[in-house]
């Protein structure tokens, strides 16, 4: 039983991390309709260069944020000078385009800081808590996880919910020749939107570095559990982001934990085949009507 | 891709000026004669060549038949009947296991194994068909992806089977005595591929000129008109995910005997990913981009090698700069060349047949 609870908290510490990374995926897709694979570039070359403020001993919290800025900016003009001319072609070459930076990313990492795996600090400590007696599998760093991940979408929930900023977003991503025509720069909203959904990668790559340790391929294995995860809640809901998420670091961890570790990429094969089966579109996909 | 619903038009039933005309004439003018025609002629040349290359020339020659094979596969399914697949290099990695246990612990024929290997992962790929009819786009290129991502663990799993992270040899075959003695297995295994390359393709060609390529095409276009019209939208998109899973296998099949090995390494979610780019860049949908896509994904990182290697950097550096100029090369074609190098080529060549018209 001790197991059992164990497997659920290191869940939902991985599954807040996919979850941040799924939240990256449906922020642009459900503006520009492109899948990012990109992201997972993106969050490991934040996090390489977040590193290596910590090397030159910069506190590890200017570091966080620094990385979160880089982030935010890779993101941004990513979409508006590589992304912007791809845009209206067909979807699919906005996709491989975003495999190419993947590449070109993974492989610049590689030339600047060496392919080596290297230790990513943590701040807080790796080592599990103490309850009685007993050791839990979670940590002071899966406690700041969460606090991170809550207040990350919590001011997302603010800025969309209750700014004019985020009503001009969420305008431009459903309707944009409606909010072009009210007087919304539908432009500078998608590239504002891939510069948060970036810096939210961003955060991603800080968060399971300490876990995956870093080198330039470190988050695709993230990116696809978070591909998974976003799929699995619809890819253009953020609250399906974070149950997609939670759903897919539990149920990975539990298969982790019971059947193996080298079984979780092909639990998340199963999962995804199952909710998509009752639920083609994912959980909180909105109902789309077939027209002829 | 657009254009293809025009050149789906049912052909026209042999009028009597193409009766009239000369037996070559009439041979060309009906697309499966043609296309065999076109198919043997590329063989013949292709014997002439390796003749005149070097071992690891034709090795490097032998690598793009497979990716011409899995190619056109994949562009027939994404191109011509609307589904995307993310996880068409897991369907190589069945084709190549199949043939490889096979091979270890049968003595079957290779030829019947190169069918047995296209005909076991047909089977999965309508397994895997049957979850895709329900699901479009993103959903589809999500549930694939996992595919890709999961099925070289399972060889790592049940390593006794799979043979775990080395994987398993595979035996190439020594070339027949009608080659002259001097043939080496190289040739033999590239003269192999072209064959099972022109097939493919002739097939691929002829089918996609029948009703059931006007049907994969039709529920691309549009699926309720499709199936208000009395065709089934599920059962001809599990019939195209089976027969373009068939090409994947067969490729799989092929790449295990080139490699000499197969091992969970080769056919990582990299593969899956990298056929789907070269499937864009080459030209959605067409067969010959599956050519110009097979071609890309072989030469340009090897060009790229050889030319950072040049600069004198150290290995790592040099082997990440070669990628790092594939990366970008992806981009750029993508901005260049929007519906690929075959697009590209139809251009030119409209261009110049509207050029020699003028005149006249």
């Amino acid at each position: 039983m001790r197991n059992f609870w164990n497997f659920l908290l290191i869940g939902v510490s991985n599954g807040l991390v996919y979850a941040l990374v799924a939240l990256g995926i449906v922020l642009i897709y459900r503006s520009t309709r492109v899948i990012n694979f990109a992201l997972a570039a993106m969050a490991m070359f934040s996090t390489y260069i977040a590193a290596s403020l910590v090397d030159r001993n910069a506190p590890y919290f200017v570091a966080f944020v620094a990385a979160m800025v880089f982030g935010f900016l890779l993101g941004a003009v990513t979409e508006r000078f590589v992304m912007r001319p791809v845009e209206s072609k067909s979807p699919l070459n906005a996709v491989i385009v975003a495999i190419g930076m993947l590449i070109f990313l993974e492989a610049m990492a590689g030339v600047i800081w060496g392919a080596k795996l290297r230790n990513f600090p943590s701040y807080f400590s790796l080592i599990g808590l103490k309850i009685g007696g007993t050791r839990l599998a979670i940590s002071n760093f899966d406690l700041f996880i969460v606090t991170v991940v809550v207040v990350l979408l919590l001011a997302l929930l603010v800025l969309f919910r209750y700014t004019k900023l985020g009503l001009m977003m969420r305008a431009s991503a459903f309707a944009p020749e409606v909010a072009r025509l009210l007087g919304v720069r539908v432009g500078r909203m998608l590239t504002l939107g891939w510069g948060l959904a970036c810096a939210a990668g961003a955060v991603a790559g800080l968060l399971a570095a300490p876990k995956v340790f870093l080198f330039p391929n470190n988050m695709d294995a993230v990116l696809i559990f978070g591909f998974t995860a976003a799929i699995i809640g619809g890819l253009d809901s953020p609250v399906g982001a974070l149950v997609g998420g939670l759903i897919t670091g539990v149920a990975l961890s539990f298969i982790g934990g019971y059947l193996g570790s080298d079984l979780e990429t092909v639990g998340a094969f199963v999962i995804l085949v199952v909710v998509l089966m009752a639920r083609p579109e994912g959980i909180f996909s909105s109902i789309s009507a077939r027209r002829v | 891709m657009q254009e293809s619903m025009v050149s789906a038009q049912p052909e026209k039933k042999e009028t009597p000026a193409v009766k009239r005309q000369s037996g070559m004439r009439r041979v060309l003018a009906q697309p499966l004669l043609r296309n065999l025609v076109v198919g043997l002629v590329a063989l013949v040349l292709f014997y002439l060549l390796i003749g005149h290359l070097g071992q690891y020339r034709i090795y490097q020659l032998s690598l793009v038949g497979p990716y011409v094979i899995a190619l056109v596969g994949l562009s027939v399914l994404t191109g011509q009947n609307g589904q995307i697949s993310l996880g068409h290099g897991a369907l190589m990695a069945i084709g190549a296991w199949t043939l490889t246990l096979l091979q270890l612990h049968t003595k079957t024929p290779l030829w019947m194994m190169l069918i047995a290997a296209a005909l076991v992962t047909m089977f999965f790929g309508a397994l895997l068909g049957l979850v895709a009819a329900r699901l479009r786009g993103p959903y589809l290129a999500g549930a694939t992806l996992a595919l890709a991502l999961g099925l070289p663990d399972i060889t790592t799993r049940y390593q006794s089977v799979f043979g775990g992270y080395q994987g398993l040899e595979v035996n190439q075959p020594n070339a027949p005595s009608f080659l002259g003695a001097a043939a080496t297995p190289t040739e033999w295994l590239a003269l192999i591929e072209m064959v099972c390359v022109v097939v493919v393709m002739v097939l691929f060609a002829n089918l996609l000129r029948s009703r059931v390529g006007r049907n994969f095409r039709a529920v691309r276009d549009d699926e309720i008109a499709t199936q208000v019209s009395g065709i089934s939208v599920p059962r001809t998109q599990v019939l195209a995910f089976a027969l373009s899973a068939a090409a994947a296998g067969l490729a799989g099949g092929l790449f295990a005997l080139v490699a000499g090995n197969v091992s969970p390494g080769g056919f990582s979610v990299v593969l899956s990913i990298s056929l789907l780019a070269a499937m864009v860049i080459g030209g959605t949908g067409t067969l010959a981009g599956a050519v110009w896509g097979a071609l890309i994904m072989v030469y340009v990182p090897e060009w790229a090698t050889t030319l950072t290697q040049k600069l004198n950097l150290n290995q790592a550096v040099s082997a990440n700069l070669a990628l790092a100029i594939y990366g970008f090369l992806l981009v750029a074609i993508i901005m260049i060349a929007p519906v690929g190098i075959q697009g590209l080529v139809r251009v030119a060549i409209f261009k110049l047949k509207s050029l020699r018209k003028e005149p006249g």
